[in-house]
């Protein structure tokens, strides 16, 4: 089978120092808030149910 | 079948490529400014006071937990508002650099973050606190958005008596968090910043009038004229401080607030008479300030001063003082 190559050269988005650092605050963030809420939920269901978490029936 | 080899190149001085880096990034911190920081400051404090005021218990991690969904709910609604008002915002000098108006934030992405953090914040209260609470919440939420900002702003002199409502809910939330329920002493907490939000912002629409009137906004001395705004200012002011001293007179105030309440009061009446008495010229300026500061800290010494009684009796039902030798 002939193989036929075209090359595109597509224009793309250089990101600057400044725009790279504002995206990995942005990430940071993300992830700080998704890892509060796993903590917060955790704790909560500890403070809500009390001992009964471990006695449960399975 | 072809094989299609795709260079992608970035080039620095490509005027093309360069168009959409430029393109201003939201930052963290325009996310956080969406959410109307020092709006949220004054609901957490006086949901904070609500919640503490509130007889019975509740754990301190679940009352940290209320307080903190209170804020997301209060930052989604000042993030809607944000979103729904930008082309307002564009018009005043005031709002002209909110994140929206001023390029970095899409209104789109606003409301889409808006709506996230009100159904997150009002579904984790009701989670983790109660339903009750949570419902009270999305109504507040509700009321700010629909009630005040879309239908009452926009169309009458009034839009602050009774959208107000929605900045005097707080404390009701905070004090349904612990209770479950409404209260004649929960109504009270709503009562006093109800009546103290007319007079506060009319003293502020005394001396930055022009940017309301630039944005079709109804405001009263605008629409009424100012020697009818200072007159409704003097008579809030006066309801406003009776309210001020109902905690004490219904017996969830000491005798600490009680002489605060009545000092303060005679404080703002006394700033309130300024106000009417001056009518012109510099003076006038001058005495809508003094009027504006001095309301802000009438409620918060108010809502200090209920904290502070309030977080005393928890600190001596529990034996803590005990613990620390007094």
């Amino acid at each position: 089978m002939a193989k036929s190559h075209k090359h595109f050269e597509l224009d793309a988005v250089t990101l600057t120092d400044e725009q790279k650092k504002i995206i990995r605050r942005r990430n940071v963030a993300i992830a700080l808030i998704l890892a509060g809420l796993a903590t917060i939920f955790f704790i909560a269901t500890f403070v809500q149910l009390g001992a009964n978490v471990a006695s449960r029936s399975l | 079948m072809s094989d299609m080899n795709i260079d992608i190149n970035a080039k620095n001085g490509n005027p093309a490529a360069n168009e959409l880096g430029a393109e201003q990034m939201a930052d963290v911190k325009d996310y956080f400014e969406l959410l109307k920081p020092s709006v949220m400051r004054l609901v957490v404090f006086t949901a904070l006071v609500g919640l503490v005021v509130a007889p019975g218990y509740i754990h301190p991690f679940t009352a940290f937990i209320s307080i903190l969904c209170i804020a997301i709910g209060a930052g989604s609604a000042g993030c809607l508002n944000m979103w729904y008002e930008h082309k307002i915002d564009a018009l005043m000098s005031r709002t002209a650099n909110r994140p929206i108006p001023s390029g970095r934030i899409k209104p789109d992405q606003a409301l889409t973050f808006g709506i996230l953090l009100m159904v997150g914040s009002v579904t984790m209260l009701g989670m983790l606190v109660n339903w009750f609470a949570a419902g009270f919440l999305a109504f507040t939420i509700f009321y700010y958005m629909v009630i005040y900002t879309m239908w009452l702003k926009p169309r009458t002199p009034l839009n602050i008596v009774i959208g107000g409502a929605s900045g005097a809910f707080p404390p009701m939330i905070g004090y349904a968090c612990v209770t479950g329920s409404i209260t004649i002493e929960s109504l009270v907490l709503f009562l006093i910043i109800f009546m103290w939000t007319p007079a506060h912002f009319w003293a502020l629409n005394l001396y930055i009038k022009r940017d309301y009137e630039k944005a079709n906004i109804p405001m009263m001395p605008s629409v009424k004229g100012e020697p009818a705004t200072r007159r409704q200012i003097l008579a809030y002011t006066y309801i406003t401080a009776i309210c001020g001293l109902l905690p004490a007179l219904l017996g969830f105030a000491g005798l600490l607030y009680a002489s605060a309440a009545l000092v303060l009061g005679f404080g703002f009446i006394y700033f309130a008479h300024q106000v009417h008495r001056h009518n012109s010229g510099d003076a006038a300026t001058k005495a809508a300030k003094n009027m504006f500061a001095f309301s802000l800290l009438y409620l918060m010494l108010l809502f200090t001063l209920l904290l502070a009684e309030h977080s005393f009796d928890i600190l001596v039902s529990f034996n803590l003082l005990n613990l620390i030798g007094l």
